[in-house]
């Protein structure tokens, strides 16, 4: 069986073979990504209702597992509503627009020093030009609805959005500085060595700030004054309905996973264990079951992933929502100070070679 | 033609193509986008330059901020077109005359003895390992610091003076004052008074 598949494979021509392995590894990238923003919606719900002393959805399948198969079918047979006077083609592509960087970023994030679709050598870079692109759907869907509530929650949201990116560029600086590299593997191996190596220790007010502008970017609470509903219903979508609605549904969970893969790549050791020098070496790099779970490997990344997925719940369940003069002063007037002495410090700290971080080079 | 020769042509259409229907379509909104689809194209003919680090940057920095900032006021400007095209016979003849200026300056720099193929001719391709990045750094913190150093003090400059020119107070405006909602206490604001309850009368 597997044989002939393999002949049929190598009977293809080479461009072909190389065409069809890539889309191949791309549909290995967003079928989770898509199962996993359909879960995330149901941890999201069970994990606000625990905090609040509820249950959360349970009647749908087994203890609610397959309430979000049920949303997404509901969402759609959902008629899409255009309203009189809108822009018809943008806001169709406002949706699009949103979804395409969310997922196009995927494409240099790596999962292990190997498994990594397209490991290019600016790939921080990379990802800092795409997410910047986010925000296009976010103000063509608030100008193309024709609707005031959707045009203030798309100035609010995009404000917000560049304010934000700033102070994230500046703590990306501060990562490549650190690691000496732009590559996001080169930065992970950067910081091998135990959990104290890990960049989150030198960077820690970075390793805050960065986290703290990606629930800015993303629009989650306690940052989501975007669709702040008390003020403007639902800010730039309120217009949407059925799939076009999800479409932005699913890049805000698609951006949110995406930004905590990224911390956990770039302040916790992405996928290095963190039983590195507590453990011994044969224990980690041998080649039975328990040194598969202890050394390095996916797993630990998508631990840590979903650590920070679960901060993002967290929060959203704990804290009240930001006053929008009070959001761009912590933008402008607090994140991005503490970068810009952070980046001096590092610089001195880089000089020296103070380890057990920088005293490798 | 091979491959790389047809996504040539490919983006260089696109690029073409958006950067007419900047001028041409009616709707500013609509030019603003196009805008984008004509930076977002050039972003790819330097990417196949191998000029990585410029093409990201252009992405980030035009497509990413300056961009948006752009939609942003002419989103929020009801602008008259038809006021705008009032005028349009009575410059024609001095526009004309500066796109001929420019065509002329382009044909100088582009089609004379500077940009033939003998003279610039089509970069070896580097390696996997060649990294735009470290080199154009390389140079800008080396050879060309000083230039670099001066054009980001002009930088400056121009942002402080935009904000000097721009930033007006009107008198009797409310601000609020953050240090002080920071720093108020609740001691301050509530006073618990503690007394006995007293009988229902």
């Amino acid at each position: 069986m597997i044989d002939t598949l393999l002949s049929i494979y190598q009977s293809w021509p080479e461009w072909f073979q190389f065409l069809s392995f890539t889309v191949v590894k791309i549909l290995a990238i967003v079928v989770p990504i898509s199962l996993g923003v359909a879960y995330l919606t149901l941890a999201e719900r069970k994990v606000i209702g625990f905090v609040q002393v509820r249950i959360g959805p349970n009647r749908v399948g087994p203890r609610g597992l397959l309430q979000p198969i049920a949303d997404a079918v509901k969402l759609m047979f959902k008629e899409i509503i255009i309203p009189t006077g809108a822009n018809r083609y943008l806001f169709l592509l406002a949706p699009v627009l949103t979804l395409g960087p969310a997922l196009v970023a995927w494409a240099v994030v790596p999962f292990t020093d190997s498994m990594v679709l397209s490991n290019i050598d600016a790939s921080l870079l990379f990802i800092l030009a795409i997410t910047s692109l986010g925000v296009y759907g976010v103000i063509i869907a608030g100008w193309a609805s024709n609707s005031k509530y959707a045009f203030l929650g798309a100035l609010r949201s995009s404000a917000q959005i560049v304010s934000y990116e700033i102070a994230m560029g500046f703590a990306l600086v501060c990562v490549l500085m650190a690691a000496g590299s732009l590559n996001l593997v080169e930065i992970v191996e950067a910081q091998q060595g135990s959990v104290l190596h890990w960049f989150w220790i030198p960077l820690l007010p970075m390793f805050v700030v960065y986290f703290l502008s990606g629930l800015a970017e993303t629009n989650r609470a306690p940052f989501d004054v975007a669709e702040g509903e008390s003020e403007i219903v639902a800010g730039f979508h309120v217009e949407y309905s059925g799939m076009a609605f999800s479409i932005f549904f699913l890049a805000e969970y698609a951006n949110m996973m995406l930004i905590s893969l990224l911390t956990a790549l770039m302040f916790l050791g992405g996928w290095l264990s963190p039983f590195e020098w507590i453990l011994s070496d044969e224990l980690l790099n041998g080649s039975g079951v328990v040194s598969l779970l202890l050394g390095d490997g996916i797993h630990w990344l998508l631990l840590k992933t979903c650590f920070f997925l679960f901060l993002f719940l967290w929060f959203r369940a704990t804290f009240p929502r930001y006053r929008y003069d009070q959001i761009m002063r912590l933008g402008w007037k607090v994140f991005i100070p503490i970068t810009i002495v952070w980046i001096l410090v590092l610089g001195g700290l880089i000089l020296a070679g103070v380890p057990p971080w920088f005293d490798a080079a | 033609m091979s491959l790389e020769q047809i996504i040539f042509y490919v983006f260089a259409a696109i690029l073409v193509f958006s950067a007419s229907m900047v001028i041409t379509v009616r709707n500013p909104v609509h030019a603003a986008l196009n805008l984008v689809l004509a930076f977002f194209a050039s972003a790819a003919l330097w990417l196949m330059l191998e000029a990585e680090f410029l093409a990201i940057t252009l992405v980030l920095v035009y497509v990413g901020a300056v961009m948006v900032l752009f939609l942003f006021v002419v989103m929020m400007l009801d602008v008259n077109i038809a006021a705008i095209r009032e005028g349009f016979i009575r410059y024609l003849p001095i526009g004309i005359v500066t796109a001929l200026l420019i065509i002329a300056v382009m044909a100088m720099v582009v089609g004379g003895d500077y940009f033939q193929l003998d003279q610039m001719p089509a970069p070896t391709p580097h390696g996997a390992d060649y990294s735009n990045t470290k080199e154009l750094g390389m140079l800008l913190y080396t050879v060309y610091v000083y230039p670099f150093e001066i054009a980001s003090v002009v930088l400056v400059v121009a942002i402080i003076a935009a904000i000097a020119l721009t930033l007006r107070r009107r008198p009797g405006t409310k601000y609020q004052n953050i240090d002080a909602q920071v720093a108020a206490r609740s001691v301050d604001r509530v006073r618990v008074v503690k007394m006995k309850s007293e009988e229902r009368k």
